[in-house]
Order: C-alpha cells, then sequence, then structure tokens
C-alpha cells in the first residue's frame, strides 16, 4: 500500500517577484524584450559572502528558492532525507565559462573553480554540501520534463517510504552563449514581444528566460501543506492529436476524467509552431474548464514547468487566480484539482495533477 | 612593487570573486589564508595558475606556495625576483 505525497513547501526565484512567500503575483512585471532574467532576491541574506563567491547564479537562485521552501515548511534542514534536481542544461554559464578558458588558453591554465562549478549536478551537490545532506543525491537532466523526473522520482520513493522528506526542484540559468545560438536557430523570438501580446504575436521562437522552484515533498500532511501530488507522467514524443487522448488516459489512471478537473495550467509560450499542442486540450477536452498560462510572466526554459507547479500550489492555498494568468473567462471559486500540462518544441511532455488536501 | 601590489590585489579579487573587496581592503601583509581574506585550498589552486599564466613562474614544489601566498607583500616579492613574463 502506498501512501500519498504532499507538498509542504514552496520556494521560487523567476522572472516575477516571486521569491517571497507571503505574496502572490501582487505586484506583475511586465516586459518588452525576447529574453527576461529573474529578478533577483538580496542573495547576502541567504548565503554567506565566502559561500556565496563561488556559486554560479543557478546555485545561488536554488539555495534561495530551496532555504523557502524548507523554512515554509517548517522543516529543520537535517531532516531533509533526499536531494532530487532536474535541470536542462546544470551551470551552463561556467560551462561556457570553462570551455572559453580551455579554448582561450590553449588548454593551459585552467583552473578548478568552473571546473567544479560547471557539472550538471553542481546544484544538487552544493545544496547538500550547505544542509549537510548526506542521503539520495540525483540530478536528472532530459529538456523538459527534467523537473517532472526530480518530482516523480520523489514521488517513488516517498510512496515507498523510502524516504519521509525530500527537498525536489527544477533550476536553468540563462547566459551569453546559450543566448546568441538559440538566438541564431530561431528558438529565441527575432522580434521583442510585450508580456501579455505574447500569445498573439504569431511569431516562431519563445522569450527565453531562466528559474528555480523547489518544493518540500513529504509522505506526511503538515500544518503548511500546499497540495497533494496526486500524479505525473511524461513523454518524449507525442503527435498534436495525441495529446488529448494521452491527457484522459493518464485522468484515467487517476480515477479521474476531464470534468474532474478545475483548472488547468497550459505551457504556451507564444511559439506559432508549436503552441497548437495545447490548443487540442484549450478547445476541445477542457474548453469548458477553467484555463491558465503563465510563460508570458516566467519565459521559457528547460524547467518552466516548475514555475506551473508552483502556481497550482499557490492558486489551491489562495483560491486566489491572478487575472494576468487567464486564458478564458470560465469561473472557479475554489480549484480542487489542478492539472498541468507541458511540451517545449512538440517534445518532452508532462502532465502533473495536484489535489486540495 | 607598489605597482605590482595593487595589480595582484585586483587580480586576486577579480579571479576569486571576492565580492564587496577592494584593493584598499587589502594590507600588503594582510595574511591571504585563514584570519586574513579566508582563502582556502581551492584559492591556493587557483593562485599558483595564476603565477604561471600571468608572470611565468612554476611552483615545481606546492609546499613552496605556503610561504609564497602568505601575503601579498610575500607574493610580490617572490614574482619580482622570478619573473619570467
Amino acid at each position: 500500500m502506498t501512501r500519498p505525497v504532499y507538498i509542504n513547501g514552496i520556494g521560487s526565484v523567476s522572472a516575477q517577484k516571486t521569491f517571497d512567500n507571503s505574496v502572490f503575483l501582487e505586484d506583475v512585471t511586465y516586459r518588452s524584450d525576447t529574453i527576461i532574467n529573474v529578478i533577483s532576491p538580496d542573495y547576502k541574506s541567504y548565503i554567506p559572502p565566502a559561500a556565496a563567491r563561488r556559486m554560479a547564479k543557478g546555485i545561488k537562485m536554488s539555495t534561495v528558492s530551496a532555504k523557502t521552501a524548507i523554512q515554509e515548511a517548517d522543516l529543520e534542514e537535517n531532516k531533509i532525507d533526499a536531494i532530487i534536481v532536474g535541470t536542462g542544461l546544470g551551470c551552463i554559464g561556467d560551462s561556457e565559462k570553462f570551455v572559453r578558458d580551455i579554448i582561450d588558453n590553449n588548454e593551459q591554465y585552467l583552473t578548478p573553480t568552473r571546473f567544479i562549478q560547471s557539472s550538471h549536478n553542481t546544484v544538487a551537490g552544493q545544496l547538500a554540501l550547505g544542509m549537510g545532506c548526506k542521503g539520495h543525491n540525483f540530478t536528472y537532466v532530459h529538456s523538459a520534463i527534467s523537473f517532472e523526473s526530480a518530482l516523480l522520482d520523489a514521488k517513488l520513493q516517498l510512496e515507498n517510504k523510502e524516504a519521509d522528506n525530500i527537498l525536489v526542484g527544477g533550476v536553468d540559468e540563462l547566459v551569453d552563449h546559450h543566448i546568441d545560438t538559440h538566438r541564431l536557430i530561431e528558438h529565441i523570438k527575432q522580434e521583442p514581444v510585450a508580456t501579455m501580446a505574447v500569445l498573439k504575436s504569431g511569431t516562431k521562437g519563445a522569450i527565453f528566460s531562466e528559474g528555480a522552484h523547489f518544493f518540500v515533498l513529504s509522505g506526511e500532511k503538515s500544518h503548511s501543506c500546499h497540495a497533494e501530488l496526486v500524479g505525473v507522467s511524461t513523454f518524449n514524443n507525442l503527435s498534436k492529436n495525441q495529446v488529448s487522448e494521452k491527457a484522459r488516459s493518464f485522468l484515467e489512471e487517476n480515477n479521474l476524467t476531464s470534468d474532474s478537473i478545475d483548472l488547468i495550467i497550459l505551457g504556451y509560450n507564444g511559439d506559432v509552431e508549436f503552441d497548437g499542442y495545447y490548443d487540442g486540450l484549450a478547445n476541445g477536452l477542457f474548453s469548458n474548464t477553467c484555463q491558465i498560462y503563465y510563460k508570458h510572466l516566467v519565459g521559457e526554459f528547460d524547467t518552466a514547468s516548475g514555475f506551473a507547479f508552483w502556481l497550482g500550489n499557490k492558486i489551491i492555498r489562495h483560491h486566489n487566480i491572478p487575472p494576468v494568468l487567464r486564458l478564458n473567462s470560465v469561473e472557479v471559486s475554489e480549484p480542487k484539482l489542478i492539472l498541468c500540462y507541458n511540451q517545449y518544441r512538440g517534445e518532452n511532455h508532462s502532465f502533473t495533477l495536484l489535489r486540495k488536501c | 612593487m607598489t605597482e605590482l601590489k595593487l595589480e595582484l590585489k585586483e587580480k586576486i579579487i577579480e579571479q576569486l570573486n571576492l565580492e564587496d573587496v577592494s584593493a584598499d581592503d587589502i594590507a600588503d601583509q594582510d595574511p591571504l589564508f585563514g584570519e586574513g581574506l579566508g582563502l582556502d585550498s581551492i584559492d591556493a589552486l587557483e593562485l599558483i595558475v595564476m603565477l604561471d599564466k600571468d608572470y611565468g613562474i612554476k611552483l615545481a614544489d606546492p609546499k613552496e606556495g605556503r610561504k609564497i601566498f602568505e601575503s601579498v607583500e610575500t607574493m610580490a616579492a617572490y614574482i619580482t625576483a622570478n619573473r619570467s613574463a
């Protein structure tokens, strides 16, 4: 018999001011750009300067996000049994610098710091070092389902009582070379688009961004509990007409139908080539369901769906859907079941289901 | 020598990412490791690479580093006596 999995703490550093858990998108930042950076918290109030000086941006964002989640879960750091992180590109900034050093210095004079920081599992490792967590430490690198892969691992471990409290998160950072190459191949939009015009841009590519979203998942429900994680499912390749069928079977596996869903969070990013994947759900199976989107606020990155997960938890807690997120006008007073669907460029699809508890 | 000391301080700050530290905050005789700037073994490796790359000095015996990296003053003295770049 497996046990339920609860989300007892959440943390976010994103292109909106989300690092403060006491507010919920009350002060939205609107932009007009092709890339958007995170709104940084005051890192010094979270990380000692001696530790911060070797931290890449992704590690700093993750540290703040993780600390926020653990604090909200009201958990001592030594109660965390495992750390599981999803990331598309890891600490790509230091990877780029390390490779540039190799080229510039003819493979000589390589220094240790950038090498240490340049691996994908640096974030999970640094979090564990900072917390003194000697338990399971794992990093999933799988494009747009990196976060969901981490989430699924945590869910299985908690259900099977292999751990009681797991810190799980997703992180990706935005750096120059990554921007240059993705602009070149037109995965980043060529022209700036205003926040509220992203969906109607009619152009190829997305607004690129970065962020870190961490959660404390536990086998026991605490007083800080936001929601229950009911299910996670991922698919590497789906055609547009397979998405609805997979959504239906995902809900069936959890003894639900599309009518049971109060709110659906869709990962629309304004890419005219691939937003059609969401249209199938928005105009079909969930046409009478309250629909929201979020990438116009926080941009696209491999673990952007971590923001959707954060959003679902916030909405269940606050019973409030900020109007800036709305895709349709279907009303729901107190969402109890929330489905998240995400994909990137037609690949790496994920369904995640949250329930009020 | 004064110029070299200032150069070293700036390089140390930049290469070791010492945030909120300026060259004026580092006295010539301040210990770089331990109670002074609080540098550690990874920083020592960074400094060894810096000596090689920027001043053409290869430390054959890493134990030498203990004395050379005692302070900016000892570093500057060693570089002045041994530099090839």
